[in-house]
């Protein structure tokens, strides 16, 4: 419910809560003066006793506007179910029947799909008879087969979910896994779409009312008043007026309310960042490209994911970044690059090359994530666009932020290419991200983070995704471009043997917080930290015992909202004393490139 | 059980390439390959959610089970763990909630989880759901297709002790499906290879990880990223 609280959906909410209750309150309060046949005041224009003018037996037009909110919201909804029970059924068909039939349901919704609605809608209510029933079921039926549409996607996706295939080996029968599995999984979305569909019919009635083909008088409702407004709209224009706003209105109402409510529920995040830190970060005289202090990203609700984290990147250094799922790494990278997503809030202080990221604006940020900074993370597909050429993107780096002609900036492109091992890069960079395997996508991020000179290479689980034998060509190119370009790479895995293998330190997460550094020779043996310890431990290898089992860490992390006075590991630590529980044990370097956060740590 | 001259063709294109391969009972066979080799095709066509050619001998294809590799897409968010282990029990209504009660703890996980959503589970919680779901159905073959990818490796060795001591103590056969060698390598018996939907080599798991005969899986091995220096 957050998204209500952005001005649209609140608009929108606050619209439609008005109109309900002029529906509910409105022929109560005004059905009289609406009903009041006035001979001495026909036809009226404004005046303050008619703002919006009478009709032609003398009545109240802004009275009749308010009363009929009753009848068009109660026709549309009408509408709206009729669609509701013909469409959600036949969409839910084609992921309920045998191969053969659903393949014929399909068809069939497809073919409604491509009729036009307002024909149909229009062809019903005439054969239907004319007036409010037969509008009533036009618009129902013309609304039903965009809803079997909408049904059959959101069914479709939750037929091939997992857990409906697990459903299907258990031997549950089809008609139970549309009732337990489908229909609850949808019923959501498709509420979130009866908001919009409900402004639809709206619109939709009022304009069969305005041809003629709905509601017949005595009947009334804002159609039927803007027909009968609009006449004489060039004597009395603010006859139409009325209904007209009041159509307009309702239907912008049901709308934003649909639309903020989708949005909300596809989570969708705007990058926002808060400027207000930088005072943490000292400036450090070290060689570093990257120095990062007392950097912390909270959430509304007390989550805080990470906790004053500080680590320094040297040039030309890959340093590894290890932890559980859910230790902070990823938002720890979104940190520094500014992309945390709202509502998240950063503090801290990021430096590159000496600059101080929290200093510069959103528009100076961007200018530096095209230039200095290269991001890769799992699915290649968040950086590559679908749509566009290879080539064509890599170039835009160059034609947007190094002022390189089109023709000059696709030469380099294809250099990149060529430079990230892609064979015959020419050819390629003419083809869209989808002709490429998953690893060759990988190798075309690494290419466009190229287009400039990468001080900074981001990497979160770049080759999780990939066979082990393609990671280990993109492993070889990280290094490589690493060595050459001189760039500080942070590598993001829960893979400690891959950052064994790639990296020159690594950096220890647990719950939010950093809570061990040491070089990478040292941490099969020489780690100090229980936890990153018994992490090492746990993972099998090709030399692992086959008789014994393996070790575990015992109970879970705690989650970004709990935060103790002791030390995060504690419960689920072999060496836990007292003192673990009452005082969290600081982050002290104990030699060069080692840091520990342990009371019994040597 | 025996898996014979499997084959799947998606219209021209063969997903799965004759495949003979022998699951003995109570023995864990391991099935690497690169992704695109036809590994989870190959799983979903034994347990019948995709149509094959060939025969699968000696097994009641409503015996075989399988665990699915995401833990977080194969449980209902809308259905209790409760409910979702009972879906595929063959007991009486009456005997359910303790049946439900026995497989949890089979899997080590406490009664009182039975009513909660998996949402309110870890990842290795969940996971252990799905086996307990799958054991409810006294499988004679389970299935696992990548079960522990999207674990973490603190959370993987608790799933991997769970099946092999699944394995003496129900003396369950089980197909083990994995990108991953060394996962591989430390539950099975017998580890097979497939690449490019065909059966590359099979065998004894520490004979063909100490000397792989196809060039493939010796380059499969060669690839496995370590964290320990090779033994000399
Ligand atoms: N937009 C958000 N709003 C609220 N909490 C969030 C948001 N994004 C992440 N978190 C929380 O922050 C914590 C850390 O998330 P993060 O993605 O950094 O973990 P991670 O270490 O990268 O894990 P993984 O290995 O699974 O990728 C998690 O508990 C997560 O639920
Ligand atoms: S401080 Fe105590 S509880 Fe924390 S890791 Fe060290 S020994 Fe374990
Ligand atoms: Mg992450």
């Amino acid at each position: 419910m957050r998204a209500l609280r952005s001005p649209a959906p609140l608009a929108g909410l606050l619209l439609v809560t008005g109109f309900v209750a002029l529906a509910l309150l409105g022929p109560v309060l005004w059905g009289q003066s609406a009903a009041r046949i006035d001979d001495a005041a026909i036809l009226q224009g404004h005046s303050p006793s008619h703002p919006f003018g009478t009709d032609n037996l003398g009545r109240d037009l802004l009275a009749r506007v308010l009363v009929a909110t009753r009848l068009s919201l109660l026709l549309a909804a009408l509408s709206t179910a009729i669609s509701l029970i013909v469409g959600v059924p036949l969409g839910v068909l084609p992921s309920l029947l045998p191969p053969r039939g659903a393949r014929a349901a399909a068809g069939v919704i497809n073919a409604l799909v491509a009729f036009p609605g307002l024909l149909l809608a229009m062809f019903t209510a005439i054969v239907a008879g004319l007036g409010a029933r037969g509008a009533v079921l036009g618009m129902g039926l013309a609304g039903a087969p965009m809803l079997a549409r909408l049904t059959q996607t959101l069914a479709a996706s939750v037929a091939n979910s997992d857990y409906v295939s697990a459903a299907r080996v258990l031997g549950v029968s089809r008609r139970r896994i549309a009732l337990r599995h489908v229909l609850p999984n949808i019923a959501e979305p498709l509420l979130l779409n009866v908001t919009l569909i409900l402004g639809g019919s709206l619109l939709g009635l009022a304009g069969l009312s305005f041809l003629g083909l709905g509601v017949q008088p005595p009947d009334y409702d804002w159609g039927r008043l803007l027909l009968e407004g609009l006449n004489r709209v060039y004597v009395d224009p603010e006859a139409a007026l009325g209904p007209a706003v009041a159509i307009g209105l309702a239907a912008a109402g049901f709308n934003l309310l649909g639309e903020g409510l989708a949005k909300a529920a596809s989570r969708t995040a705007s990058v926002v960042r808060d400027a207000a830190a930088g005072e943490a970060l000292e400036q450090v005289a070290s060689q570093g490209v990257l120095s990062v202090r007392g950097l912390s990203v909270a959430f509304p609700g007390g989550a805080v994911p990470v906790r004053e984290v500080c680590l320094d990147v040297a040039p030309g250094e890959i340093v590894g970044i290890v932890g559980e799922s859910g230790s902070g790494k990823s938002l720890t990278a979104l940190a520094i690059a500014g992309l945390v997503p709202h509502p998240g809030r950063v503090t801290g202080g990021v430096s590159l090359c000496g600059q101080d990221l929290s200093a510069l604006s959103p528009r100076e940020l961007r200018r530096l994530r095209g230039t200095s900074l290269a991001m890769m993370f799992q699915d290649p597909m968040t950086t590559l666009n679908p749509a566009m050429r290879v080539g064509a993107q890599l170039a835009e780096v160059s034609t947007t932020h190094h002022g390189l002609s089109r023709k000059d900036a696709l030469t380099r492109a294809v250099d990149r290419l060529r430079r990230v091992s892609i064979a015959r890069p020419r050819e390629r960079a003419r083809q869209h991200p989808h002709a490429f395997s998953g690893g060759m996508r990988q190798r075309a991020v690494i290419a466009m983070g190229l287009m400039g000179t990468p001080r900074l290479v981001i990497a979160d689980e770049p080759t999780t995704a990939l066979d082990v034998t393609v990671q280990r060509q993109i492993l070889c190119l990280l290094r490589e471009v690493t060595d050459e370009t001189g760039a500080a790479t942070l590598f993001i895995s829960h893979d400690i043997a891959v950052v064994g293998e790639l990296c020159h330190r690594v950096v220890v997460m647990y719950a939010g917080r950093v809570v061990e550094e040491l070089p990478v020779e040292d941490l099969v043996s020489g780690a100090a930290h229980p936890y990153t310890r018994a992490l090492v431990a746990s993972l099998p290898d090709m030399d692992t015992d086959r008789s014994l089992p393996l070790a575990t860490i015992p109970g879970r992390q705690p989650s970004p909202t709990e935060d103790g006075p002791g030390c995060a590991f504690a419960a689920r630590c072999d060496l836990a004393t007292e003192r673990c529980a009452a005082g969290r044990p600081p982050l002290v370097r104990y030699g060069p490139e080692r840091r520990v956060a342990c009371w019994e740590a040597p | 059980m025996i898996i014979k001259n499997l084959s799947v063709r998606f219209g021209g294109f063969t997903a799965v390439d004759d495949v003979t391969l022998e699951i003995p009972a109570g023995g864990i066979v391991g099935l690497v390959g690169e992704s695109g080799s036809g590994k989870s095709t190959l799983a979903r066509a034994v347990t019948g959610l995709v149509p094959y050619t060939g025969e699968i001998v000696g097994a009641d294809p409503r015996r075989i089970q399988m665990v699915f590799q995401d833990p977080y897409a194969s449980l209902d968010p809308r259905m209790t763990v409760g409910a979702s282990v009972a879906e595929g029990l063959r007991v009486p209504r009456a005997a359910r909630r303790a049946e439900v009660e026995r497989l949890l703890s089979l899997v080590s996980l406490p009664a009182s989880l039975a009513g909660r959503y998996p949402r309110e589970l870890s990842g290795g919680q969940r996971q252990r759901v799905a086996v307990a779901r799958a054991l409810g159905a006294r499988p004679d073959l389970l299935i696992a297709d990548e079960i522990t990818s999207a674990l973490d490796v603190s959370v993987q060795g608790a799933v991997l002790n769970l099946i092999r001591s699944l394995r003496e103590e129900l003396r369950l056969s089980m197909l083990f499906i994995s990108h991953n060698l060394a996962v591989v390598r430390y539950v099975s018996d017998t580890v097979a290879v497939m690449h490019r939907g065909a059966l590359v080599e099979t065998g004894p798991t520490e004979q063909l990880v100490a000397s792989p005969t196809a060039d493939y899986t010796r380059s499969l091995l060669a690839a496995v990223p370590r964290l320990r220096p090779t033994a000399p």
